[in-house]
């Protein structure tokens, strides 16, 4: 999905701000949040780790700038459990006045009608792990050079904008793991090759890249095609 | 009210309507706050690395297939699927990043620093590696090559520092101390 979540190569975010002898979880609500979210994915509410991770793509823009890891956490918790009917929004609003809270606040979470806005399958849970074996054999091999898809993606995808459209060399093969594109959707797990494909800062950013810079994504088969130069 | 006084007052709510569906319990967040606090951090990518210092074949190991090399320190909390580590020379600088989300080598690592996740260095890293790398105190000689490495799938990745100067002869734990999460994740060069 084209969100505010794929942040790479975005301008506009200030320096890296840093914190000396940072806990683990500055807050217990941060704990309470990580656990959550772990219970859900062991209670097979959240089906698997591809769907939660669009769930938090989903959330208010603004709230995902300025509400921290554990917030956008929140906003992806509460999508889920308000699509799969677990709670309500009445339920949780109410709870939130009850303990002096107000729902007038930015709130994160932004829950679609239906559990998948993309699609009609039933969400079924993913098995353990995304490492999978498959018949198909790979496309590609280290040293090939390919082309990634261009465009727009509706859905999930793990395709990051700015490595959309751009040459690159295969330079490890990881054999096959669980497609998040169609994962996150309920559309199964569809195990695709993966590949570590490297991307030279020219190609990617040309002329703003910085000598001798190289960034490398893991990308699976579908988001390439084969190259030449011929 | 502040932004994270709702947010905690919504967390909490969200926690006591699970907590009474029997989803969730409080010892379970105890728990985990207690296993990240004490049990999963980087001390367990400094065993890795110490001991990849003291004995090459281990690090041959490492390098080559890191999830087997770590098999047998079988440490808790945070599953990775596929560990690759890459190794820091005068020549090549390695870094990591998440730029969708903010995928970390939890087991290895623990979990991440705030800035790992924050929009700033999920932007600029791998568009300007170099340029955050020295706000960070690393100033790399142009002749260096700089190689990002954005975890967009259940791969995870972990630095090999370079061994610092002065640290011939000390035992694998003395090593292991002067091994920091930042020089992991490929922002920080140890001296």
């Amino acid at each position: 999905m084209d969100g505010i979540h794929d942040f790479g190569g975005a301008s506009g975010y200030g320096p890296v701000v840093r914190e000396s002898h940072e806990p683990a979880f500055h807050e217990r609500w941060e704990a309470g949040v990580f656990t959550m979210v772990n219970a859900l994915m062991a209670a097979d509410i959240c089906h698997n780790v591809d769907q939660f991770r669009h769930a938090v793509e989903r959330i208010n823009s603004q709230a995902y700038l300025e509400h921290g890891y554990y917030g956008r956490w929140l906003g992806g918790l509460e999508n889920l459990l308000i699509e799969a009917a677990i709670l309500s929004q009445k339920d949780i609003e109410e709870k939130v006045s009850s303990l002096g809270g107000n729902n007038v606040a930015l709130i994160a979470a932004q829950p679609a009608a239906s559990p998948d806005v993309f699609s009609d399958a039933v969400l079924r849970a993913s098995g353990p792990g995304a490492f999978r074996k498959i018949v198909s054999s790979a496309s590609f091999r280290s040293g090939d050079w390919v082309k990634t898809l261009d465009g727009i993606v509706p859905g999930h995808t793990r395709l990051p904008a700015y490595a959309r459209g751009k040459k690159g060399q295969i330079v490890e093969s990881h054999a096959a793991w669980v497609y998040p594109d169609s994962n996150a959707h309920g559309l199964g797990e569809q195990p695709q090759h993966l590949y570590t494909v490297a991307f030279s800062g020219a190609q990617l950013w040309g002329d703003e890249a910085e000598p001798d810079t190289f960034t490398h994504l893991d990308l699976f088969e579908p988001y390439l095609v084969a190259f030449s130069d011929e | 009210m502040s932004e994270t006084t709702e947010q905690a007052i919504r967390a909490e709510a969200i926690e006591l309507l699970l907590r009474e569906k029997g989803l969730v319990s409080e010892a379970q967040i105890d728990g985990i706050i207690q296993q990240y606090n004490a049990r999963t951090g980087p001390l367990n990518g400094a065993y890795l690395v110490a001991r990849a210092w003291a004995d090459a074949a281990f690090k041959a190991a490492l390098l080559q297939d890191g999830t087997r090399a770590m098999e047998p320190f079988n440490f808790s909390g945070g599953e990775v699927q596929k560990l690759v580590v890459k190794e820091n020379t005068p020549q090549t600088h390695n870094l990591v990043v998440c730029t969708l989300c903010s995928c970390y080598p939890w087991a290895v690592l623990g979990l991440p620093p705030r800035w790992y996740k924050d929009p700033a260095y999920r932007s600029r890293v791998v568009k300007e590696p170099r340029k955050v790398l020295g706000e960070f105190g690393v100033n790399l000689p142009d002749s260096s090559l700089v190689k990002v490495w954005d975890s967009s799938a259940e791969i995870r990745y972990m630095v090999l520092p370079q061994r610092p100067s002065g640290s011939e002869g000390m035992s694998e734990a003395e090593l292991a101390e002067l091994v920091t999460r930042d020089s992991m994740i490929g922002v920080e060069l140890l001296d």
